[in-house]
């Protein structure tokens, strides 16, 4: 497995670490300044990502799957190929009803802090719309835009800032709030 | 001979920062100053006389007056080295021909005396040429010694007051978001320090991501954006107290982009709702809410003009984001941003005769401003990003954010004129961002 795969499984395990705190990336965990309120501080719930080959895994929605579609600057309109992950995801979720997901909107870093973060709303919004058209209740879904706040990569050419436009979508176990 | 205290006020006037000076009317500028370029005033500000137990006090407040006067660029120090004769007592006679000798147009005398915990500042600010104290410059401040700082500023904004007609800024404060961390997982605290980057405070700790702090008109208060329920909320932050109070949750939203209005009673903001961004405000003494506008487009980054009637903002409605103006009870707006590229975060001058903002435009970004009808349109800076400026209480100086490109990219908080001239960093320990200037400190 690659250094970067290893370092994204990392990410989704933090993630889960957190489930009712999204803002897992802020929150005091690991290298993380801690403090009052941080979830670093509190239990960490650990949930394995099991095994990619097994299809009701977190690895395998977040590998085989696809946790992410990716979007052309400015702009949330959903690409082809945005369709058929976020069909496959829709599908997942139906089947492994003991998962909820937050959706991540992000921005790349060519824009404003406030209109990014408008923009990641944007694009949340329409990966939760979709997923719900395909049939997946409403309440196992929401969003949060991070903006321009958390690249994952970070150089500042279109090769980072095409895979910075995104939507992810973190699992956390638990049937929607 | 030439006389640069006038030159440098013709030159204001010039550059639009002094807007009429009939005295000068018959007295026309005598020496051609090129674009963006003024002569800096040369000054003398000999190391304020201690009076009793000031011992660093005095020279520390003699180098912040220097500082603070310097950093604007509108005048130079004359070191002692050139100093032909010195002042020996506060209250003594002046040799102003040796001050002339040097060149100096203006003299600043000042003394400090400490008793305890209390200081005393006095000082006069003399125009060399005529022998007379500047009308109004000879002025003593007193209080606890933690507070020397702010003393210094208050005879550098009086003095600069004088000599440039335009109000001070220096005894003044910026709340701002101090970084660290590497570039994909910043870490981020609200903190707060003097104009010029010294008495950093810090207001929050870096457990959650923390945006765009801005102060309210009296000082008091910061509100700001946060990610410490999780999601990006609205937090009221007491400067006295530190304690802090999300507002209200609207279900199912995420809220953004605050500011006050000028009375300090309502707040304006974004609201995101099903992925669509429009524009809110709420009242502080529990008036409700009220959406102010009703669009599919994103609808963000509000500020109320000083006189609290309208709201200038920034919105995509025709595909790129522009800047437009509507009554503050809401409405469409009318566009006032005309030019190539993209516009936001525009932010109406606390005298209400411009609007800065932030523009995008062929790869790169510019701290601008234009009159209040979207005319005039001035960029003052040009970086790989430049973004969000903020007014000194003044209305005549900006500070921003600006954050250098690749991996290893870190945010520094610069400052400019709104003639573009005098572009600097401001020093802080690390990297930081989303600067937001106090009003003058009473």
């Amino acid at each position: 497995m690659s250094l970067a795969a290893k370092s994204l499984l990392l990410i989704a395990v933090l993630g889960l670490a957190a489930c009712n705190n999204p803002d897992r990336y802020g929150a005091g965990g690991p290298g993380g300044a801690g403090g009052p309120g941080g979830a670093g501080a509190g239990g960490i719930d650990t949930t394995g990502l099991g095994d990619p080959n097994n299809p009701t895994s977190i690895a395998y929605f977040n590998q085989r799957v696809g946790d992410r579609v990716l979007f052309a600057v400015d702009q949330s309109t959903l690409s082809p190929e945005a369709r058929s992950i976020l069909t496959a995801q829709a599908q997942w979720l139906m089947t492994n009803t003991g998962y909820a997901a937050i959706i991540e909107g992000h921005a790349d870093e060519q824009g404003t802090r406030e209109y990014n973060l408008a923009l990641g709303a944007r694009r949340a919004a329409a990966v939760q719309n979709f997923l719900i058209s395909q049939g997946v209740p409403a309440n196992r879904l929401r969003t949060i835009s991070y903006g321009k706040e958390r690249p994952i990569e970070v150089c500042s050419e279109e090769a980072c800032y095409a895979k910075n436009r995104r939507a992810v979508t973190v699992l956390s176990v638990g049937a929607g709030s | 001979m030439v006389r640069p205290m006038k030159t440098l006020l013709a030159a204001l006037v010039a550059f639009g920062l002094v807007g009429a000076a009939p005295a000068l009317a018959q007295d026309p500028p005598r020496i051609v100053i090129g674009p963006g370029v003024i002569e800096p005033m040369p000054i003398a500000v000999p190391t304020f006389i201690d009076e009793g137990g000031a011992g660093e006090y005095a020279r520390e407040i003699s180098r912040v007056v220097i500082s603070d006067l310097e950093g604007t660029g509108f005048f130079r120090n004359i070191g002692e080295e050139a100093y032909i004769s010195r002042i020996s007592s506060f209250d003594g006679g002046i040799a102003f021909e040796d001050w002339k000798a040097i060149n100096a147009q203006v003299l600043v005398t000042g003394a400090v005396s400490v008793s305890g915990d209390r200081i005393t500042v006095k000082f006069r600010a003399y125009d060399v040429f005529n022998g007379q104290t500047l009308e109004g410059a000879a002025l003593q401040f007193a209080g606890t010694t933690q507070g020397w700082r702010r003393m210094a500023h208050k005879v550098a904004d009086v003095i600069y007051s004088k000599i440039t007609g335009e109000s001070g800024y220096f005894d003044s404060r910026v709340v701002f978001v101090s970084e660290s961390g590497p570039k994909n997982n910043r870490l981020k605290r609200l903190a707060v320090m003097d104009y010029d980057g010294a008495n950093v405070a810090y207001l929050t700790d870096s457990s959650s991501i923390v945006l765009a702090p801005r102060f309210s008109p009296q000082g008091d208060r910061i509100i700001y954006t946060s990610y410490e329920t999780g999601f990006p909320r609205i937090t009221l932050l007491d400067v006295g107290s530190l304690r802090r109070q999300t507002l209200e949750e609207q279900p199912g939203t995420m809220t953004f982009a605050p500011r006050f209005s000028p009375d300090g009673g309502t707040i304006v903001f974004s609201l995101e709702r099903g992925g669509n961004t429009d524009i809110y405000a709420l009242s502080l003494s529990g008036g409700g809410l009220r959406q102010l506008t009703n669009a599919p487009s994103i609808e963000t980054a509000p500020s109320f003009s000083p006189d609290g009637s309208q709201i200038v903002f920034e919105s995509d409605r025709t595909g790129t984001p522009q800047i437009y103006v509507m009554p503050a009870s809401g409405g469409e707006g009318t566009r006032i941003s005309g030019g190539e590229g993209r516009y936001g975060t525009p932010v109406w001058s606390p005298r209400g005769d411009y609007i800065a903002f932030t523009k995008q435009n062929a790869g790169r970004f510019h701290i601008g401003v234009m009159r209040t009808d979207g005319s005039e349109e001035r960029l003052l800076t040009a970086s790989f990003l430049d973004e969000g400026p903020t007014w000194a209480p003044n209305g005549r100086v900006l500070m921003f954010t600006r954050e250098t490109s690749g991996a290893g990219g870190q945010a520094t908080l610069w400052s400019v004129d709104i003639t573009g001239r005098n572009l600097k960093q401001i020093p802080t320990d690390g990297p930081a961002s989303d600067p937001a200037w106090s009003p003058l400190l009473p």
